[in-house]
C-alpha cells in the first residue's frame, strides 16, 4: 500500500463519514457543517487526481458560497437549538432504495472493464481548459453564464419580501 | 496509483448516500444537501474517468465545471424557495408542504 | 451583390434597434416614439429597396449561383458549430420587396390609428420587433435564425393580440393564438431537429444537398420530417385544423390585424414551406407534397364558405385571408412555387390593404359589425374607393393583382389535378360574393344606424391606402403569363416567373412544372369572379338592407347556421381537445377517490352491516376474515394513497425506484 492509497482512503473515509453524518444530524446547523467539510475533502480528492483547478473550484464555489448560502438558510428558517425528528416516515424505504441503487453500481464498478489511458495530463491543463473554454466550448460557457444571471434575478424575485402599498 | 474503482467505489456510495438524504430528510434544506452530495459524487466520476481514460480531451473537466455551475444556480434558486416558503407557511419541513395532494 | 450583401444584416437590425431605443428611453414620448419607428422601417425599406433594384438588375447572375451568402457568426458547440448568416436567393428578394413595403406603409398607417392610446410608444415598440422578426426570418440562410425570428414573431404576435388586455376577450384571444401557433412550432422544432441530426447542419443550403442522401436510405424518415416541417407552417399561417386562433386575433389593433395576420407572420408559414421546398419534392412521388396540397385546398375552399355568414368586418377578412393562404399552400402542393409566391406577394399588397381599409371604416363608426353601418360610400370617399379596388382585386377581376396570381394557381392546378382545381373555383367564386357582400353591407344603400355620425379618417390613415391600393393595381403585371397574346410581351415576357424560376436551379431534383398559358382557366376564372359579384348584388345590392331588417341569406337555414358558427369548429375542439384533458385530469381524481376510497369503503361497510346482522354466531369465524379484508384493503388503499401525497419525496423515491428497476433490467440483459 503506498503513501497515496493511504491518503486516499483517509479521505474517503472522512468524505463518507460526513455524508453520513449530513445526512443523519437532527441539528441542521450541524449537517452543513459536516456538508463543508465532505465538500473540503471533495476537493481533496480533486488534487489526487490531478485537477488542482477543480480542487480550487470546488474550495471556492461550493465550501465558500454555497455552503455559505446554505447555512444563512438555515439561520433564516430555523430555530437552532431546537432538536426534531431528522427523517420523514418513509425513512425505511429511502434506505431500501438507496442500497439498491448503491448494490446496483457497486456491481457494475466492479464488474466493469475500463479502457484505461496510460497518457500523463497536459502539464498546461489549466491554459488548455481555459482555451477549450472560449473556443470550443463557447457556446455552453455563454448559456451558463445566462443561466447563472436567470438564477440570480429569479432568487432575488422569489426571496424578495412582498410590500404592500402604503407600508 | 490509486485503481479508478476505488473511486467510483466512493463516488456511488456518496451518490448513494445524498440520494437517502434527498429522500428522507424533512428539512427542505437537508433535502438540497442531499442532492448537493449527490452532484459532487458525479463530479467525482467526471474527474477521474477524465483522468484515468481521457486525460488528453478536456472535456471531463469542463463538464464538471459546468455540473458546479449548474449546482450553484440550483442552490441559489432552492434557497431562495425555501425562504419564500418559509415567510409564507412558517415552515420548512418538507411533509408539510402537501397543497398538492389528492 | 457580394459587396451589397453587407447591407443585409441591416435590414432586420435596424428595427431592433428603433424597439430597443423606444423600449428602453422612449416610453414617455409618444410622437417621439412613432417617428422612430417609422424613420427605421423607412431605413429598412431603402436598403432592401436596393438589393431588389440591384439583383433584379444582375438577374441573370442567379442562374449560376442562386443564393450569395454572408456568415455573420460561427458558433462552436463542442463537436460541430452552428453559423449564423444572410443570404439573398430570388425568393428573399421577393419578400424584401413585400414584406418592408407593406410594413413601411402600416406603421405610418399606425401612427393615425392608434393615436390617443395611453400605451402608443409601447405599440410602436411592439411592431418594430414584430418587424425585425420578420425581415430576419426572410433573409436567413440557416433554420436556426429562422426559427429564432419565427418564435420573435409568435411572441409579438402573442403580445399584440392581447394589446388591449383590459378586454379579457382580447387576453383569451392571444393566449389562443399563442398556444395553438405553439403545437405547429413545436412539430417544426422536431423537423428541425431531424434534419440536424440527418444532416448535421442547419443551413439550407447544406441541408438541401443532405436530403438528397436521406431520402436515398430513409423514405420514412425523410417523408415524417417533411411532414413535421409542414406542421410549423399549418400552425403558423392557420390552415385546418389549426386555423382557429386567426379569426380570434382580430382583437388586437386593426394595424394589427394587417400587418401579422394578413400580409407577414400568416405569410411565413407559406414562406417556410416555400423556403424548404426541396425537402418536400426529395422523395419520388413526392408524399408529402399530396397532404400539402390537400390540407391547402380544404382549408381554402372551407375557410371561404364561413366567411359569407360573418357580420364582423374584421373576421370577413380573417377568413377571406385563411382561405387565400389556402391558395398558396395549395400551389406549393402542386408544385407551383413561382405561383405561391406570386399569390403571396400579390395578396399581402391588397389584404393590407382591405384590412386597414376596414380599420378606417372602424375608426370612423367606431364599431365592428356590419350591420350597424351602411351608406358610408359618401362620408368616407378614400376609404370606399381603396377599399372597393380591394375587394375587386381579391375577387380576382382583371387586371388587378389578385385576378393575375389566382390564375397562375388555378392554371397550375388545372394540370395537375382536376379535384383541387374545381375547389379553388368554387372558393374564387364564393371569395367573390363575401367580399360584394361585404362592400354593399358597408358602404352602400342608407345607414343602419342613425346614432353613428362617420367621418373620414385623417391623412396618415388614407394615404397608405391609397399607395397600398395602386400597388394592388399594379403588382400583378410583373406576373402576366408569357403566352397571354398582346399583353404578355409587352410586360416582359413574366419577369417574375423567370426572376424566381432560377431559385433551385443548384438542386437538380427540383422540378418546377412549367405552367403555360392556358385560355380556358382564365376565362373560367373571369366568369367566376363574375359570377360572384353579380350574385352578390343580386343579393345585397338590388334591395341595400335597411336598418333592423335581416340578412337574405339566412333564408339558407341549417346551412347558414353551421357557416355562422364556423362548423363549430372551436365547439369541437372545446368538447373533445380541451374537454378531454380535463376529463382525463377528473379520472385520475375520482380513480384516488373512487376507487381506492370507493373499495375500502364499500367492503368495509357492506361486511361490517352484513356482520353486525348475522349476530354472534359470525362474530368469531366470520369477522376475523371480514375484518382482516377491509383491514387489508384499507391498508393498501391508504399505501397507494401516498401516489397523491402531494409530497416531492414520495413521487422521487417511486421515480429513483423506477431507475434502479431499470438499470436492473438493463443489467439482467
Amino acid at each position: 500500500m503506498t503513501l497515496v492509497q493511504i491518503v486516499f482512503l483517509v479521505l474517503a473515509v472522512a468524505a463518507i463519514g460526513s455524508a453520513v453524518g449530513v445526512v443523519t444530524s437532527k441539528n441542521i446547523l450541524y449537517s452543513a457543517l459536516l456538508l463543508i467539510a465532505c465538500l473540503f475533502v471533495i476537493a481533496g480528492f480533486y488534487v489526487l487526481l490531478e485537477a488542482p483547478f477543480l480542487a480550487a473550484v470546488q474550495v471556492l464555489i461550493y465550501v465558500g458560497a454555497i455552503a455559505v448560502l446554505i447555512i444563512f438558510a438555515v439561520m433564516l428558517t430555523e430555530n437552532l437549538m431546537r432538536k426534531q425528528r431528522a427523517w420523514n416516515e418513509q425513512w425505511w424505504v429511502a434506505l431500501l432504495v438507496a442500497l439498491a441503487l448503491a448494490a446496483v453500481l457497486l456491481y457494475v464498478v466492479v464488474t466493469a472493464q475500463w479502457q484505461l489511458s496510460a497518457a500523463a495530463t497536459p502539464g498546461d491543463a489549466i491554459a488548455a481548459l481555459g482555451q477549450s473554454l472560449m473556443s470550443t466550448y463557447v457556446l455552453p460557457f455563454e448559456v451558463a453564464s445566462v443561466l447563472l444571471l436567470m438564477a440570480l434575478i429569479g432568487a432575488i424575485i422569489i426571496a424578495r419580501e412582498e410590500r404592500k402599498e402604503g407600508e | 496509483m490509486i485503481p479508478l474503482s476505488w473511486y467510483l467505489i466512493v463516488a456511488a456510495i456518496i451518490f448513494c448516500i445524498g440520494l437517502y438524504g434527498a429522500l428522507a430528510r424533512r428539512n427542505a434544506i437537508g433535502v438540497l444537501m442531499g442532492i448537493e452530495l449527490m452532484l459532487n459524487a458525479v463530479n467525482i466520476n467526471l474527474i477521474a474517468f477524465w483522468r484515468y481514460i481521457t486525460p488528453e480531451v478536456l472535456t471531463g473537466q469542463v463538464f464538471a465545471l459546468f455540473v458546479i455551475t449548474v449546482a450553484a444556480a440550483e442552490a441559489a434558486i432552492g434557497l431562495a424557495l425555501i425562504i419564500s416558503i418559509f415567510r409564507n407557511r412558517e415552515t420548512v419541513t418538507v411533509e408539510d408542504l402537501d397543497m398538492m395532494k389528492w | 451583390m457580394e459587396g451589397l450583401i453587407r447591407l443585409v444584416p441591416l435590414i432586420p437590425a435596424i428595427p431592433l434597434l428603433s424597439f430597443a431605443v423606444i423600449a428602453i428611453y422612449l416610453r414617455r414620448y409618444h410622437k417621439l416614439s412613432s417617428y422612430v419607428a417609422v424613420a427605421a422601417i423607412f431605413i429598412s425599406w431603402l436598403l432592401s429597396m436596393v438589393i431588389v433594384l440591384s439583383a433584379v438588375a444582375q438577374m441573370p447572375h442567379f442562374a449560376e449561383e442562386p443564393a450569395v451568402h454572408l456568415t455573420l457568426l460561427r458558433v462552436p458547440t463542442g463537436g460541430t458549430s452552428l453559423d449564423i448568416g444572410v443570404q439573398i436567393d430570388p425568393l428573399t428578394v421577393a419578400l424584401l420587396f413585400m414584406v418592408p413595403t407593406v410594413c413601411l406603409m402600416i406603421f405610418i398607417y399606425s401612427t393615425g390609428y392608434m393615436h390617443g392610446d395611453p400605451r402608443y410608444s409601447r405599440f410602436f415598440a411592439y411592431i418594430s420587433l414584430f418587424t425585425t422578426g420578420m425581415l430576419g426570418l426572410v433573409v436567413a440562410d440557416n433554420l436556426l435564425l429562422l426559427f429564432i425570428c419565427w418564435e420573435v414573431m409568435g411572441l409579438c404576435s402573442y403580445l399584440l393580440i392581447g394589446f388591449w388586455f383590459e378586454k379579457p376577450s382580447a387576453m383569451w384571444a392571444g393566449l389562443k393564438a399563442f398556444i395553438t401557433t405553439r403545437i405547429g412550432d413545436v412539430l417544426l422544432m422536431l423537423g428541425m431537429v431531424l434534419l440536424y441530426t440527418q444532416t448535421g447542419a442547419l443551413r439550407f443550403e447544406t441541408v438541401f444537398a443532405g436530403v438528397e442522401r436521406l431520402a436515398e436510405t430513409n423514405p420514412t424518415l425523410m417523408y415524417v420530417t417533411a411532414l413535421l416541417v409542414f406542421g410549423g407552417a399549418v400552425g403558423k399561417s392557420a390552415q385546418f385544423p389549426l386555423h382557429v386562433w386567426l379569426p380570434d386575433a382580430m382583437e388586437g389593433p386593426t394595424p394589427v390585424s394587417a400587418l401579422i395576420h394578413a400580409a407577414t407572420m400568416v405569410a411565413a408559414g407559406v414562406f417556410l414551406v416555400a423556403r424548404m421546398f426541396p425537402i418536400f419534392v426529395v422523395l419520388s412521388g413526392m408524399p408529402a407534397l399530396a397532404w400539402v396540397a390537400a390540407i391547402g385546398a380544404f382549408t381554402a375552399f372551407f375557410a371561404s364558405t364561413i366567411a359569407i355568414a360573418q357580420d364582423d368586418i374584421k373576421r370577413v377578412l380573417a377568413y377571406s385571408t385563411i382561405s387565400q393562404l389556402g391558395y398558396m399552400i395549395m400551389a406549393l402542393g402542386l408544385g407551383g412555387f413561382v405561383a405561391a409566391v406570386f399569390h403571396l406577394i400579390t395578396h399581402a399588397f391588397f389584404k393590407a390593404l382591405l384590412f386597414l381599409g376596414s380599420g378606417s371604416v372602424i375608426h370612423g363608426v367606431g364599431t365592428n359589425d356590419m350591420m350597424e353601418m351602411g351608406g358610408l360610400r359618401k362620408k368616407m370617399p378614400y376609404t370606399f374607393w381603396t377599399f372597393l379596388i380591394g375587394m375587386l382585386a381579391l375577387a380576382g377581376v382583371p387586371p388587378l393583382a389578385g385576378f393575375w396570381s389566382k390564375d397562375e394557381i388555378l392554371a397550375v392546378a388545372f394540370e395537375q389535378n382536376m379535384l383541387i382545381w374545381v375547389m379553388g373555383t368554387l372558393a374564387a367564386f364564393i371569395t367573390a360574393f363575401y367580399m360584394t357582400r361585404q362592400v354593399f353591407l358597408t358602404f352602400m344603400g342608407q345607414p343602419r344606424n342613425e346614432e353613428i355620425h362617420a367621418h373620414e379618417s385623417p391623412p396618415a390613415m388614407y394615404v397608405p391606402l391609397i399607395i397600398l391600393a395602386i400597388g394592388a393595381v399594379l403588382i400583378g403585371l410583373l406576373g402576366v403569363p408569357a403566352e397571354l397574346p398582346v399583353l404578355g410581351p409587352l410586360l416582359g415576357n413574366n419577369p417574375f416567373h423567370h426572376f424566381l424560376a432560377e431559385q433551385f436551379s443548384q438542386w437538380h431534383y427540383v422540378h418546377l412544372p412549367h405552367v403555360g398559358f392556358n385560355a380556358l382557366v382564365m376565362l373560367i376564372s373571369v366568369v367566376m369572379a363574375g359570377g360572384g359579384i353579380a350574385l352578390g348584388y343580386l343579393v345585397y345590392g338590388r334591395k341595400p338592407l335597411q336598418a333592423g331588417q335581416r340578412d337574405p341569406l339566412e333564408r339558407m337555414g341549417a346551412v347558414w347556421t353551421l357557416l355562422r358558427n364556423k362548423y363549430y369548429i372551436d365547439e369541437i375542439y372545446r368538447a373533445t381537445i380541451i374537454r378531454g384533458t380535463i376529463l382525463l385530469a377528473d379520472l385520475f381524481f375520482k380513480f384516488d377517490q373512487g376507487v381506492i376510497d370507493f373499495i375500502v369503503n364499500l367492503i368495509g361497510k357492506l361486511t361490517e352491516r352484513w356482520s353486525y346482522v348475522s349476530g354472534l354466531f359470525d362474530t368469531y369465524v366470520i369477522d376475523g376474515i371480514v375484518n382482516g379484508v377491509g383491514r387489508v384493503t384499507s391498508a393498501v388503499g391508504q399505501e397507494l394513497r401516498y401516489i397523491q401525497t402531494g409530497r416531492v419525496q414520495n413521487y422521487l423515491v417511486i421515480v429513483v425506484i423506477s431507475v434502479v428497476l431499470l438499470m436492473g433490467v438493463f443489467l439482467y440483459m
